[in-house]
């Protein structure tokens, strides 16, 4: 049962791997001073703001926190709707 | 020329920070320096029972800075090595009893008189936390492998460099091997990567260190205990050796069985 166990466990992230991906998140938003929650409102005004100058695709809109050392960055990943339409107007 | 002054903290509280001030303050007197200890966790102190100095107390630190005895009145000697002094807390008053500019001044009062004055912080980030990490040269954190406490370390840090207070080294007390080998712990490295500071020790988990603290006897006395080595090699570090960091053993079957040596 216990060596079982064992090999189902191996399958899902180890308690070292949570833990890690846990204190990585919890970090960059302490350091940065800003909430998930925050985060998730700055996406949306960020969509809004691009959106009446750009056509973009609001799904895919990323917006995340780098961490380099203790240097924190804000990372936008906002692709562009522009291709595709060329495509389909061709 | 002034001794070195040493702030042992880590925002959340229970990870080893008076212990590891205990051992310390005990390795150092052993490599022959004078060394002197300040418990700054007024209202609560306990650096006095982890040195087995309890019994020895007449004055305290608030004594000395209302002015109701003399620095080395304050400051109690240690029965194994006379070049190291303890200067204990004030058990019946609060924070409040000692202000950023006092502790300065004791700080570097006592610097005169000693290579190292190591004080040992109260947890948390407010009154006790500041004015200990003031007079600082250098603040060594002390943080176990687990979530909570690695973030407040962090937390910690960030508030040294925004301070513009001394530099931060780390000390990573009470890892498991067996569990980090397991998966199961947080890993020096990972640590490391994430509160990016300097290491200065990795000290395991060892039941030679409760053993040690009922006997008011560190740790660091002890020359077969795992965790004893690690404080002997820390406080060599801390005089600028280059000492290699030391593998993490897991205990022996006789241990196991045995409990602790």
């Amino acid at each position: 049962m216990n060596l079982l166990n064992r090999l189902l466990r191996r399958r899902d992230p180890s308690g070292q791997d949570i833990a890690a991906q846990r204190l990585r998140l919890v970090l960059t938003h302490d350091r940065a001073n800003i909430s998930p929650g925050i985060l998730a409102l700055l996406k949306d005004e960020l969509i809004a703001v691009i959106s009446r100058h750009l056509e973009i695709d609001a799904e895919k809109v990323q917006v995340n926190f780098t961490e380099d050392q203790r240097e924190t960055r804000l990372v936008a990943d906002i692709p562009l709707m522009q291709a595709r339409h060329r495509r389909s107007s061709d | 020329m002034a001794g070195k002054i040493i702030t042992i903290s880590s925002g959340k509280g229970g990870v080893g920070k008076t212990t590891t001030t205990a051992n310390l303050g005990l390795g150092l007197a052993m490599l022959g320096e004078r060394v002197i200890c300040i418990d700054a966790d007024i209202g609560l102190r306990n650096l006095d029972v982890m040195l087995g100095l309890e019994n020895r107390i007449v004055y305290d630190i608030v004594n000395y800075i209302e002015g109701h005895c003399r620095l080395r009145q304050a400051m109690v000697r240690d029965k194994r090595f006379p070049e190291l002094y303890l200067m204990p807390a004030a058990q019946t008053r609060d924070k409040n009893a000692i202000s950023v500019s006092d502790m300065k001044r004791v700080a570097h009062e006592a610097a005169e008189l000693a290579d190292y004055v190591l004080i040992d912080s109260p947890a948390g980030i407010e009154q006790g936390f500041r004015y200990s990490v003031t007079p600082a040269d250098l603040v060594l954190i002390v943080t176990n492998p687990e979530v909570a406490s690695v973030r407040d370390a962090d937390r910690v840090i960030g508030l040294l460099e925004a301070e513009g207070w001394a530099p931060a080294q780390l000390i990573i007390n009470r890892i498991k091997p067996d569990l980090v080998r397991r998966g199961e712990m947080l890993d020096a490295d990972t640590v490391l990567d994430l509160l990016a500071i300097s290491l200065l020790g990795i000290v395991q988990e060892d039941p030679n260190i409760l053993i040690a603290s009922n006997r008011g006897q560190p740790v660091v006395l002890d020359d077969h205990s795992i965790a004893g080595q690690s404080f002997r090699n820390v406080a060599r570090r801390l005089r600028g050796e280059d000492v290699p960091f030391e593998p993490l053993k897991s205990p022996s079957i006789l241990q196991r069985i045995f409990g602790a040596r």
